[in-house]
């Protein structure tokens, strides 16, 4: 599995975001290749397909998919379980995707 | 930056409810005016906005009001045009004037850099604390510190808050090339 974590330096919630993605790993065992990409440009953002910091790609796969996406520097926008906004990828939304992933394999 | 103790610049900008606010009429009205630079697309925003709207509902009756300032490029974050505001507040609900900034020279005047970054300032116009709404933009019923309710409670009886400064934590405001 190739995880990727996506982030920009101005939107502060990539430290938490990092340390869930950590927490959920290393809770389901699951051996991944992880790599952190820093995106520093808005070349960058259109390149990376980038749509907020921070985006999580496992196998390319963007562990929460948008529907009409733009690619920018900018935070990003998830939504909690129970509805409500927020700038941070739950553990709940992290683990899924992982354990979705980790069943094609 | 702007330093606590000194006086708020003078606005005077159109919202989304076709009035136009200034911060002299709003003082001359309230004994304490919460001026939060604010916009449509940041997440962190939309994390704080019903604390927002709870917070103009509880302190109207006491004489205090909230006004959001969108100060964003609206080019390059075309969700923050003043047409989105409109949709947005109306969405919401909000209790609140919502204000649009477009050259940007309020954000500018308050030194403001993120959205959410609120400053508060009494009758006076004199800003008594600036910074975050509170110390937890992602779990609500975990709030340790309530900053920005505490220092109105302060305010509002004439007293100094007990913490003036906190560091705004949010997306950074987005400043026209």
């Amino acid at each position: 599995m190739h995880v990727q974590f996506l982030w920009w330096e101005e939107c502060p919630s990539h430290p938490e975001a990092w340390q869930r993605l950590q927490r959920v790993l290393a809770e389901l065992q699951i051996g991944a290749q992880v790599e952190q990409v820093q995106i520093r440009t808005e070349d960058e953002a259109r390149r990376w397909r980038f749509p907020g910091s921070p985006t999580i790609l496992i196998d390319g796969e963007d562990i929460d998919p948008q529907s009409e996406p733009s690619y920018r520097l900018t935070c990003r926008l998830y939504f909690r379980e129970d509805g409500r906004p927020s700038p941070l990828p739950s553990e709940a939304m992290i683990r899924r995707a992982i354990l979705k992933a980790s069943r094609r394999e | 930056m702007l330093d606590v103790g000194q006086k708020g610049p003078q606005f005077s900008l159109p919202a989304v409810d076709g009035q136009t606010y200034a911060l002299a009429d709003l003082l001359n009205k309230h004994k304490a005016v919460v001026v939060i630079f604010s916009c449509n697309h940041c997440p962190y925003v939309r994390a704080w906005e019903d604390r927002m709207i709870d917070i103009q509902r509880d302190y109207q009756d006491k004489d205090a009001i909230l006004v959001a300032i969108n100060s964003n490029d609206a080019k390059r974050y075309p969700e923050d045009s003043f047409a989105r505001m409109q949709d947005r507040a109306r969405e919401k609900g909000f209790n609140f004037p919502y204000l649009h900034d477009e050259t940007q020279k309020i954000a500018r005047a308050y030194d403001a850099t993120h959205t959410p970054h609120v400053f508060l300032l009494d009758a006076e116009g004199v800003l008594r604390y600036r910074g975050a709404i509170d110390d937890n933009y992602d779990e609500p019923g975990a709030v340790q510190h309530h900053y920005l309710r505490d220092a109105l409670d302060a305010v509002l009886v004439g007293e100094s808050p007990e913490i003036t400064i906190t560091g705004a934590v949010g997306c950074t405001i987005k400043w026209k090339a």
